[in-house]
């Protein structure tokens, strides 16, 4: 392992960081979902029961997680895109990814209800 | 210098002959980077570049199915909640569906595995590490990709 390496970029080394870590959860993800999908082709039992593990309190934090990682993904990605092709993009690489961040921190409370509801209405009750 | 000792009789007679005239013409020497019918092929093709846009392409694609498939299945008509075999079996009625899903499927697998291939090139430091770390995402890849487009394609409502 290289010692030492330690590269101090701020916001743009911290934000590539981001993104490669979701991106490598969000791929691990996208291949368990797909082989539970598959299940459809084994029987409506085998995919609901499946199914119903997703509607857990436990996994619907999971699942909270799960959109955290794709919404900042999805952001971010814009954001590189915007400073690869956009000829004031870097220049602006800081604020927009502050922006990237404040969008994501609404729209992670805006998911609050939809995404964790069921599981609080479970675990305390209607 | 003078013109005495640049002229060819300041020289010598051995060194003053020439070998060349125009009857014998001089070997023509290439010049040093010229590309002839000798030289290799190059292996280098414009892949990573084709990559680079690939996952901006995608990623702009990716944004609008993903959040979409987000919105409906995790967000609209009660959630995580409502899914099941019935809910599934309805959308996939509507070949828009089908489309949008294998879409997604094709793009997020392929921009993912471009993805890992990066990070695995960048921190396996072992050629052999890498090669199989590699071949593995390779196939676990096809192996998703062919699995859902299959289940996407071969899906039957009455199955039961």
């Amino acid at each position: 392992m290289p010692a030492g390496t330690l590269y101090r970029g701020r916001e743009g080394m911290w934000s590539w960081v981001a993104h490669r870590v979701t991106g490598v959860l969000i791929f691990f993800f996208l291949f368990v979902h797909v082989l539970d999908t598959a299940l459809v082709r084994v029987s409506p039992e085998a995919y609901d029961k499946v199914v119903a593990t997703y509607k857990t309190p436990i996994v619907a934090c999971l699942e909270y997680g799960l959109v955290a990682a794709i919404l900042f993904h999805a952001l971010n990605g814009l954001r590189i895109i915007a400073v690869d092709f956009w000829s004031k993009g870097p220049r602006l690489q800081k604020q927009m990814l502050w922006t990237v961040v404040v969008i994501w921190l609404v729209l992670m409370v805006g998911a609050l209800y939809p995404v964790l509801g069921h599981a609080a209405r479970e675990l305390f009750g209607s | 210098m003078s013109a005495e000792t640049s002229s060819a009789a300041a020289i010598g007679e051995v060194e003053g002959v020439s070998l060349y005239d125009t009857d014998h013409p001089a070997p023509l020497i290439e010049a040093p980077r010229k590309r002839t019918k000798k030289t290799p092929k190059s292996t280098r093709t414009n892949f990573e570049l084709y990559g680079w846009l690939f996952m901006r392409l995608s990623g702009i694609v990716l944004v609008v199915l993903v959040l979409g498939h987000l919105l409906i299945q995790l967000v609209l008509d009660g959630g995580v909640s409502k899914i099941g075999f019935a809910f599934v079996a309805g959308r996939w009625a509507s070949p828009f569906w089908q489309i949008w899903d294998l879409t997604m499927l094709w793009l997020a697998m392929l921009h993912g595995a471009n993805g890992l291939r990066t990070v695995i090139n960048d921190y396996a430091q072992r050629d052999n590490t890498r090669f199989w770390l590699k071949m593995l995402l390779y196939t676990a890849t096809v192996f998703t990709v062919l699995l859902g487009t299959l289940v996407i394609f071969t899906f039957d409502p009455n199955i039961r």
